[in-house]
């Protein structure tokens, strides 16, 4: 079992994928069980980041980039100005006064959990080709999003500036 | 290096948001319970685009879409929490059962 440890983690790969997923299950732990909001955003911001370590192991330089900037930075900054915004006056979350319905939920969780482990334990999954060269990773991502997949960005485009319009819509104070 | 790891770190992700998400009472709390289980979906994609059946590039384009969706949600979420917060004064989802009564 020690070995097959040791062995596991001389491989570099293997060392920094362990490092990560342990910083991202610890981030995600925390964010459960810490009581202050704006903690639980910043453990989950410290799971963002690491995840976009692993995404670059991964060979997907560019969306590991796009994970920083966009989660670590852009989402945790707006969940922040949410927290400003909707003052929490006691702060510390009071004590779950529903035990049964958190008890219930933690075994359903872990029974997920049991599944997917189960399923995915059993799974072949062999590969038909070599992994693609990581090589220029940015340049084929955007010659394949202007080729081939350019109908879904320019949806995509519209999607957010729609979004963003209803936004500012929806929190835009009503003058009268 | 296959992947199960991966595949195992993004089922472990996805079970503790949706716990988070069903279990919690602040509403920004269940958004960003909501954003880990899409990161887990995006983990997943990529270890696909890496190691699947067919190796490629469409996974990582595919977790690009996912990013901006999510980033879309989260704007519209967090609009509708602001408003909710400043006619109702609350941001516990068990007080938000308008619709219910």
């Amino acid at each position: 079992m020690l070995d097959r440890l040791i062995g596991f983690l001389s491989s570099g790969e293997n060392l920094v994928f362990f490092v990560f997923s342990l910083v991202a299950i610890c981030g995600a732990i925390f964010m459960i069980s810490l009581t202050r909001v704006v903690h639980m955003v910043m453990a989950l911001a410290l799971t963002f980041l690491s995840l976009g370590g692993i995404y670059i192991t991964l060979g997907a330089e560019f969306v590991g980039w796009v994970q920083v900037l966009i989660y670590a930075g852009a989402i945790t900054i707006l969940m922040i100005f949410g927290i400003m915004m909707t003052r929490h006056r006691g702060e510390a979350e009071t004590e779950p006064q529903r035990p049964w319905h958190n008890g219930l939920l933690l075994v359903g969780a872990i029974v997920l959990f049991g599944i997917l482990f189960y399923v995915i334990q059993n799974a072949t999954i062999t590969p038909q080709s070599a992994p693609v060269d990581p090589k220029d990773n940015t340049l084929q991502i955007g010659q394949l999003l202007f080729n081939q997949y350019v109908i879904p960005f320019e949806i995509m485009s519209v999607l957010l500036t729609v979004a963003f319009i209803g936004a500012i819509v929806v929190a835009k104070r009503e003058e009268d | 290096m296959s992947i199960t790891p991966y595949l195992t770190l993004a089922a472990i992700l996805f079970c503790i948001g949706l716990y988070g998400a069903l279990s919690k009472k602040n509403a920004i709390i269940v958004l960003l319970s909501i954003e880990l289980m899409l990161n887990a979906v995006n983990l997943n994609l990529i270890a696909f685009a890496k190691y699947g059946p067919k190796p490629g590039l469409a996974g990582q384009i595919f977790s690009l879409f996912n990013i901006t969706v999510a980033a879309a949600e989260v704007a519209v979420g967090i609009a509708i929490l602001i408003n909710l917060y400043r006619n109702r004064g609350t941001t516990d989802v068990t007080d938000m059962d308008t619709m219910k009564r």
